[in-house]
């Protein structure tokens, strides 16, 4: 509902546009709280518009070239493999497929790509290689963590491509990616995590994490 | 209506189920077809608008075929109707999030623009008009007053780009119209939150400050409120 008000941090928008792209229920959810905003907006006590603007909006119409007819499903075949790891809204943000990202090492194996966004949350792209764990921590406020290639497993649960996975101030967990394909993971949070061991936690402000 | 700026209708169905599906277009009652076959296609369309207005006569039916003249045939007047309408609506909405009444005047004035450009990506068995433009409206917000980008959810595609089921539109677009009706009905104190929490810009926690209400009661009575107009939808 929050996403659909308008009302989250960027790097959050990033994780449910994503999860949105993936998932056929939640995106079903979402057109219902849609449908809310445009029963309120219906419901809107009117504001008068100044005299003019019909036809200065006109003009503005008349003046701009004709907008592309965009097709809906232009996935071609050369895009279409890339697709399927990152969907469009996330492939925006990192300006293309998974080759175009710009790893960084994190340390242990695991690596990462800080996404540009507003200040308020941070979101980042996780490549945790076949079988190896990410250190065990813990979590200042909210976690959301978008598989898109691969699987993790924590204390509590399995998480595959196309889950999301919510983690708050009370959960301490340590994912560990699934033997075979390499785990890449979106994953926003707004407040820095609670990392468990010594080193992870000195390490903590290089990388921003 | 001027004809010569008309676009091609539909230009993007180059596949062979166009052939089934104008064919099935031309006999209305084979009922035993596959949903993305049973759909109708342009060349049908205009009577079609007109029998439908005809008979469902509603509000919601007669802004899918503004958006639809003014898609198809860049009708001025069909937006200028829209204008009337909804222009107001999104300023009153913006200024409800904040914006001043310029800045709103000017946004509202962006969204319209915004409509006339994308409106044939506006789907009407996914959508009433009114949820197309509060979420155009809800994105500007975000560009106006926070100066971030939105990301929205990859479109789907539908294989070929079949002209929705004409009985599926009409078939959104009153669900659209009881939950506007739903809203309305809603217990004064349940309504005002469900909106504050759309205007936007105010989370859970800025409405406690502003209605002095605790958190919970806040996130409850939204609750509360989303599952009545739930139930409201389901009883018909």
């Amino acid at each position: 509902m929050a996403y659909s008000a308008g009302q989250l941090p960027e790097a959050f928008n990033l994780v449910v546009a994503t999860h949105i792209s993936l998932c056929d229920e939640c995106r079903a959810r979402l057109a219902s709280f849609d449908a809310v905003g445009g029963a309120v907006l219906e419901e809107c006590e009117a504001a008068p518009m100044s005299e003019d603007s019909l036809m200065a909006t006109l003009a503005r119409l008349r003046d701009a070239p004709p907008e592309p007819r965009r097709e809906r499903n232009s996935a071609g075949t050369a895009q279409a493999q890339v697709r399927k790891v990152f969907p469009t809204p996330l492939q925006d943000y990192v300006g293309g497929g998974l080759d175009a990202v710009k790893w960084r090492p994190l340390g242990g194996g695991v690596r990462q790509a800080i996404l540009p966004t507003s200040r308020e949350a941070r979101v980042r792209l996780l490549h945790i290689p076949a079988g190896l764990a990410v250190p065990d921590h813990g979590h200042r406020g909210i976690e959301l963590t978008q598989v898109l290639q691969g699987a993790f497993r924590d204390e509590h649960d399995r998480f595959g491509p196309g889950d999301i996975e919510i983690a708050t101030e009370a959960d301490v967990h340590t994912p560990v990616a699934e033997p075979g394909v390499d785990c890449i993971c979106l994953a926003a949070t707004d407040a820095p995590l609670r990392f468990s061991a010594l080193l992870p936690r000195l390490a903590q402000p290089f990388f921003r994490i | 209506m001027d004809h010569l700026k008309t676009d091609p209708p539909r230009a993007h169905y180059r596949n062979n189920v166009m052939t089934s599906a104008c064919q099935i277009a031309n006999k209305p009652d084979a009922s035993p077809v596959p949903p993305l076959y049973a759909r109708v296609y342009g060349n049908v369309r205009s009577g079609e608008d007109f029998a439908m207005r005809q008979v469902n006569g509603t509000k919601e039916m007669e802004w899918v075929a503004q958006i639809r003249r003014v898609c198809d045939d860049r009708d001025e007047a069909a937006f200028a109707e829209l204008f009337a309408h909804f222009a107001p609506r999104v300023k009153a909405f913006l200024m409800k999030s904040g914006a001043s009444s310029s800045l709103a005047e000017e946004c509202a004035q962006d969204v319209m623009a915004t409509v006339w450009h994308k409106a044939q990506l506006f789907d009407p068995a996914r959508a009433s008009v009114a949820t197309w433009i509060f979420t155009i409206a809800r994105n500007r917000r975000i560009d106006a007053l926070r100066k971030q980008r939105r990301p929205e959810p990859e479109d789907l595609g539908w294989g070929p780009e079949p002209e929705p089921d004409q009985s599926e539109v009409l078939g959104l677009q009153q669900e659209s119209e009881k939950l506007t009706k739903a809203l309305r009905q809603l217990p004064e104190k349940q309504r005002e939150l469900v909106e504050k929490a759309y205007y936007g810009e105010l989370s859970h926690t800025e409405i406690a400050e502003q209605t002095g209400l605790p958190l919970g009661t806040i996130k409850s009575r939204i609750r509360l409120a989303l599952e009545r107009l739930r139930h409201a939808m389901a009883q018909g």
